[in-house]
């Protein structure tokens, strides 16, 4: 297994300043992605875990601390804003597929505009990927034609494309109904036992975090930094059978009170959602 | 929107199928004979009020039979009818302002609200004198049009040029800043330059708002345009309007109402269809969603 998605972060932190009240975000965060790992991010809504991914992925600056991918410093003190880029790709909460472009035309976009691939060659290579997610039937069809379900698959299918090193998604099954919540998680656990990159993956369902994850961070609500780290020793490749799984269901005992907790603060605190 | 090789034939019969089961569907619907039924009530009263009940105020209004009849009249009392070349060459000139109007406020608007949405330096220099300007009725400029263009036919161009590159350009700006951000975002993860995430992100998601600026655009046109010909100008719809009114020749001052109207709603659809055929993604969600 070559060893490229190993992300670090250290002691980043993260003040807004809106209207000169300063708030701290993220607090002195540490935390290390070893390549190849599944690792889910826990917190409540509002908590600063998406601000985490948001440095990660250079859309805003950090304060201070480093963010690191393979020995290339991402952001910095000195750089605080890292280049967004196709090494590390984000799948967002509401979906990001370009709605006047059909799902094979998103798929892909990214080899194209980076001059990668011929588009005749990219076409090809997209349709194989789409096939082998069971996409085939609407490489042609628009985003808007397709269920969500299918939607959020074409957008990984389009962050894989460009043989990112991580894919970084923000609850990107928020929206998605229990039942599909779960056809979702396999598929996403079949992609990637297929494709070994890199998952950093937000999300505020427990039951979600410690049936994907290698590592579940379970982050203290704002300013965010992780409270509690678990091993999940459920060993991958894992199914559904392990929702029922007594393991499965003692790891959620252990972290449950910790989770709870950090969701009556946000709840008292009253953060809004994002 | 560029096609996929391979893509093109089935994307062309799909459209051509789509267009025909929605027009099945309209006929199915009963829209169109609501739509009759609304017209048949509309014209009923016009009848009524000015011939049979002849209610005060519709009293001096010409009749719904006396406008048709002169309309339709081989030999017009007041020299205009369907018969007359002179008809013709009214609304030919009328068309070919509101086209010129119509493609310079497009060519100069679109590009001036993107540019408007894209940059915040641009939008900085521009947007207030663009406000300041934008509420000026069209009225107003026709003393400044008159002095700047000695020939009137510019200035009754530039006249309906005026509210029409308003209407597309703040309609564009406001598209570009709909975008959600997330899909620069993508883009920009996906490798895209800013140049490509402004050729493939905000020039197509801005374009249902600039769509929807388009019509607006058109219709403003026609209705400066016809101020404009009312002031000055020797041919057009506005023009004959103007003249009926001053020669007492009323039934065709209906005439050249109803006639605007008419051509109107058909550049009007005709945006709209140009717009359809450009947003086939869009056609395809709205026909899902049943609307």
């Amino acid at each position: 297994m070559d060893q490229r998605g190993r992300i670090l972060i250290e002691d980043v932190v993260k003040v807004y300043d809106p209207a000169g009240a300063a708030v701290m975000a993220v607090d002195h965060c540490s935390l290390e992605i070893e390549p190849g790992e599944i690792c889910m991010i826990v917190g409540p809504s509002g908590c600063g875990k998406t601000t985490l991914l948001n440095a990660i992925a250079g859309f805003h600056e950090i304060t201070s601390g480093r963010i690191v991918m393979d020995g290339e410093v991402l952001c910095s003190a000195e750089r605080p804003k890292a280049t967004p880029g196709p090494d590390r790709i984000v799948v967002f909460q509401n979906g990001a597929l370009f709605p006047w472009k059909t799902n094979l035309q998103n798929v892909v976009f990214g080899p194209v505009m980076q001059g990668k691939l011929a588009r005749r060659e990219a076409i090809d290579k997209g349709r194989a990927m789409l096939a082998d997610a069971g996409l085939s039937g609407v490489e042609h069809d628009y985003p808007g034609e397709v269920s969500s379900g299918m939607r959020r698959r074409v957008e990984i299918v389009r962050a894989l494309m460009n043989d990112p090193k991580a894919l970084l998604l923000d609850e990107p099954y928020r929206a998605l109904d229990s039942l599909t919540k779960s056809v979702m998680h396999e598929a996403l656990l079949e992609i990637y036992y297929k494709n070994k990159v890199t998952i950093f993956f937000i999300t505020h369902d427990l039951e979600e975090a410690i049936f994907l994850g290698h590592r579940v961070a379970i982050m203290t609500t704002r300013p965010c930094k992780p409270k509690k780290i678990l091993n999940v020793d459920i060993p991958h490749p894992r199914d559904y059978g392990v929702l029922t799984s007594k393991r499965f269901r003692e790891l959620i005992e252990e972290t449950n009170d910790a989770v709870h907790e950090e969701a009556l603060k946000a709840f008292q605190a009253g953060e809004k959602e994002g | 929107m560029e096609a996929l090789p391979g893509a093109p034939q089935a994307g062309e019969t799909s459209r051509l199928g789509l267009t025909m089961f929605r027009v099945a569907l309209w006929l199915k619907s009963p829209r169109p004979y609501l739509m009759l039924i609304g017209f048949a009530l509309f014209l009923g009263f016009w009848y009524l009020a000015v011939e049979v009940w002849k209610l005060p105020r519709f009293r001096e209004m010409p009749g719904l039979t006396s406008v048709v009849r002169e309309w339709l009249s081989p030999s017009p009392t007041y020299g205009l009818s369907i018969y007359s070349a002179e008809y013709y060459q009214h609304i030919a000139m009328s068309v070919w302002r509101v086209a010129q109007a119509f493609f310079l406020a497009t060519a100069l608007g679109v590009p001036v609200g993107l540019l408007l949405g894209w940059s915040r330096r641009f939008k900085e220099y521009v947007f207030p004198v663009f406000e300041t300007l934008r509420p000026i009725p069209i009225l107003a400029w026709v003393p400044l049009a008159i002095v700047m263009f000695i020939a009137t036919e510019s200035a009754v161009v530039y006249l309906a040029f005026l509210s029409s590159f308003f209407a597309t350009a703040l309609n564009t700006m406001l598209g570009v800043q709909s975008i959600d951000e997330s899909y620069v975002r993508a883009a920009n993860c996906l490798g895209a330059s800013r140049w490509q995430v402004f050729r493939h992100v905000v020039v197509p998601g801005a374009l249902p708002f600039i769509f929807t600026g388009l019509q607006i655009s058109i219709g403003v046109s026609w209705f400066s345009l016809v101020a404009a010909e009312m002031v000055s100008g020797q041919y057009g719809l506005g023009y004959i309007i103007w003249t009926s009114y001053v020669m007492v020749r009323y039934p065709t001052i209906v005439i050249g109402m109803v006639t605007l109207g008419l051509v109107g709603y058909t550049t009007s659809a005709m945006v709209r269809i140009a717009g359809d055929y450009l947003m086939e993604w869009r056609v395809r969600e709205l026909a899902l969603a049943e609307r």
